[in-house]
């Protein structure tokens, strides 16, 4: 009897107890609810902690051909880091480092995701992973304040390669600060096998200087919001991956990059300067491969797997192709590769000859002998009767037109004139008698007594220097002398030139 | 029985003495307290809203403290009141990291100039103090309205060095000892410090999203990021005010930031 009574009460206050309803669990994402109660078949997976990397370097390809429970910490810093030469940034990063630590897993493991936000940082952060399924990816769920950690735990369903950042607001304040970094979930069967894998990712900083100037540099939100930002760099900072910090390979190797995208803005155009991605995922897609694509664009907050073999030496410039960002932003890698070259793939240069052009000054040999060319071709068309012929015939048409526009008012359509007053030029002894005299009347007029074909005649001819050029005087001359029986010789417009020089 | 329930009674009598030492004296009706400045009435719009909430808030006349309360004050405060000190602080009230700066209960040490603004303090804490030296935190409204004067007008919006400064503030990371208070420039009201410094607890901080209770409130998804952190904001260019209120969501009332310390408010009318 005693011994039930004293069992009475610790069974009846637990009965009582256990009978109390459970609170209803906090419907909202971000308040924690301790760890998840899994189902058995996860609880059983074998735990491994994710090796993380810094970039340019990635995690060795997972090995193992079932899922496990990975564990990731990632640490939040805020770090003031070197943007450009003289140039200071307060970089927000996730482990240290801009882009953020790599991060490795496979299609179905179960991640146990810790973000831990440093003591030192001033602002809280969270993470949006893009291979997560849930509100936020997962950043409704990691929201930390500095000084405190935050956890939560996903399946990786989907594989691919996929971009993570910062979505605390503002958000592209902390993405425009460095807060973006990537994650890898190999498919089931992993990628085939590389010599070397690399990890590149572009993004924009918007700062208060222009580009280049120098000390520590703000945030600047109206460029940001206009997007115009003075640096588009790779993996953090001008010239990160130049010079010894090049990323490297041996000829013949197959080079495999990871190249993402943290924006927060701009569009890439993928490119490295004298290869060709022979094998591409374009968008970092898992299903379709394309190959031999130049150029691939990486959408902000996107990604790219290109894979290429490296066939000969030299340095291989990773640009983005908007060129100005290369060139004048930062956007500018070198993959340097070493190894005995192959001229019968790319000779460089053979030969360096002088080039003169079609234009060539005049004096030089080919000036001179063009001009004695031309010459010789102008004094046999003037020693060839036919061919000198017809410029005379030429010059007899277009001297009727002027004639019989012009001429014909007095000394008539026929060329004789009208006696009594205007001399004819038909049969016109005192025309054919002196050429020089015939150009200077038709150029100056003539008045006084002038005898023609035995006849005088006294009248004023007007002066045509300023109505007739030179070409239609000569062939005006031209034609009254080979007209109406008469037989002369053609003037030229340099004859006429001459004399009109003369009498000016 | 009786001798226990008295001592008791004065212990606490005492207690509560201690708690008004602190307090300033004012009349009513007469120049602000010392060492605070008065803000007068205003209009302050929320940077975020439910279409249930007002858009504007008008905030009456108030005093608000010139600077941030220091490791110095702190230090008489938790001289005077042992449940304060580190070494004695419940952790419902205050986390592990609890004047993480000082080097110990009662000795700020090199790490926390008398003159440096207290940081590592939980919401608990900087209220305790509040009482116990007669005053209050400020509301959200009423920092958020200070806060928004620049150094020549009321608008801080438009006043390109005010800008500048608090932007150039932001940029750079936290230092590894705080500097001292009241260095920055006096803005339009003569508050010092609302930006340079240290950021600062409120009132009621939990309602950084939403006013009333979240839970209950349909029109507002209680933690908005992303994009939709951008959505329904009255303007995404301030992006100070952003980060400020990101801060506060982010807390919770134990909780100590190296970079988050407090002042004190008191209502005009007594």
């Amino acid at each position: 009897m005693n011994m039930s009574r004293s069992l009475l009460l610790p069974v009846l206050a637990t009965v009582l107890l256990s009978a109390a309803p459970a609170r209803a669990e906090d419907e909202s994402p971000g308040t924690p609810n301790g760890p998840v109660a899994l189902p058995p078949e996860l609880a059983a997976l074998p735990v491994e902690v994710a090796i993380l990397t810094a970039p340019p370097h990635v995690p060795p390809a997972i090995t193992r051909t079932s899922p496990a429970r990975v564990v990731v910490n990632l640490e939040v810093r805020e770090v003031v880091g070197k943007l450009a030469e003289g140039v200071d940034y307060t970089f927000w990063t996730f482990g240290g480092t801009v882009p953020g630590s790599f991060i490795r897993v496979r299609e179905g493991d179960l991640v146990e995701f810790h973000l831990n936000n440093h003591p030192s940082s001033k602002l809280p952060h969270n993470i949006d992973l893009h291979a997560v399924t849930g509100p936020g990816g997962g950043a409704a769920s990691a929201f930390t304040a500095p000084g405190h950690s935050s956890q939560f735990t996903f399946q990786a369903l989907n594989p691919g390669l996929f971009v993570y950042h910062c979505a605390t607001t503002p958000v592209p304040m902390h993405i425009g600060s460095g807060m973006y970094g990537m994650i890898l979930v190999e498919p089931k069967d992993g990628f085939p096998p590389v010599d070397r894998e690399y990890y590149v990712m572009q993004g924009e900083f918007y700062t208060t200087g222009r580009y280049g100037e120098e000390g520590l540099q703000s945030f600047d939100m109206a460029k940001a919001i206009d997007e115009r930002p003075p640096y588009v760099v790779f993996n953090g900072a001008v010239g990160s991956l130049v010079g010894d910090k090049a990323l490297a390979a041996k000829v013949g190797e197959t080079v495999r990059i990871y190249f993402g995208n943290g924006g927060p803005n701009l569009v890439s155009s993928f490119h490295v300067i004298g290869e060709i991605f022979e094998r591409i995922y374009p968008e970092a897609g898992t299903a379709l491969m394309q190959q031999n694509v130049q150029t691939t664009l990486v959408p902000s907050g996107g990604a790219t797997i290109v894979e290429f073999t490296v066939k000969v030496p030299g340095t291989f410039v990773l640009v983005d192709h908007s060129i100005t960002r290369a060139f004048n932003k930062g956007a500018l890698g070198m993959l340097k590769v070493n190894g005995p070259r192959n001229r019968a793939i790319y000779s460089g240069k053979e030969i360096d000859a002088v080039y003169l052009g079609a234009q060539a000054d005049a004096g030089s040999e080919s000036a001179k002998r063009e001009a004695e060319l031309k010459d010789q071709l102008a004094a046999e068309i003037k020693a060839n009767p036919a061919i000198a012929g017809l410029t005379k015939e030429a010059q007899i048409e277009k001297g009727k037109q002027v004639y019989m526009g012009l001429c014909f008012a007095c000394h008539q359509p026929d060329g004789k004139g009208l006696p009594g007053a205007f001399p004819p030029l038909a049969g016109s002894e005192f025309l054919l008698a002196d050429r020089e005299r015939a150009i200077r009347i038709v150029l100056k007029g003539l008045s006084g007594p002038v005898t023609v074909t035995g006849k005088t005649f006294n009248s004023a001819m007007p002066p045509q220097e300023a109505v007739l050029t030179d070409a239609q005087i000569a062939n005006a001359l031209t034609f009254v002398s080979n007209s109406w029986g008469n037989k002369g010789d053609a003037f030229t417009a340099e004859q006429v030139k001459a004399i009109r020089d003369e009498v000016r | 029985m009786i001798a226990r329930s008295l001592s008791v009674l004065l212990s606490l009598l005492a207690v509560s003495g201690a708690e008004a030492r602190g307090a300033s004296s004012v009349g009513a009706g007469a120049a602000a307290p010392a060492g605070m400045v008065r803000i007068p009435d205003g209009v302050y719009l929320p940077l975020f809203r439910t279409v249930k909430d007002p858009s504007r808030t008008p905030v009456p006349a108030f005093y608000l403290d010139e600077r941030p309360v220091t490791n110095a004050e702190f230090l008489a405060f938790v001289t005077g009141t042992e449940k304060w000190r580190r070494s004695r602080v419940s952790p419902l009230f205050a986390d592990a990291s609890y004047l993480d700066t000082w080097k110990d209960d009662l000795n700020p040490g090199p790490g926390a100039p008398p003159d440096a603004p207290v940081v590592c303090v939980s919401w608990f804490a900087a209220r305790a103090y509040a009482r116990w030296v007669g005053k209050r935190l400020p509301s959200t409204a009423e920092w958020e309205l200070a806060a928004g004067a620049g150094y020549t007008r009321a608008d801080g919006k438009n006043d390109e060095r005010f800008q500048l400064d608090l932007y150039a503030w932001l940029a750079h990371p936290v230092p590894a000892v705080q500097p001292a208070v009241a260095l920055t420039r006096p803005n339009f009201y003569g508050v010092r410090d609302l930006s340079g410094l240290v950021f600062e607890w409120v009132d009621d901080f939990n309602t950084a999203m939403v006013t009333g209770e979240s839970r209950a409130d349909s029109g507002l998804e209680r933690n908005l990021f992303c994009g939709a952190g951008s959505a329904g904001a009255k303007d995404t260019s301030d992006y100070a005010a952003f980060m400020r209120m990101a801060l506060r969501s982010s807390l919770r009332a134990n909780n100590t930031t190296l970079s988050l310390g407090f002042r004190c408010a008191r209502d005009e009318a007594r």
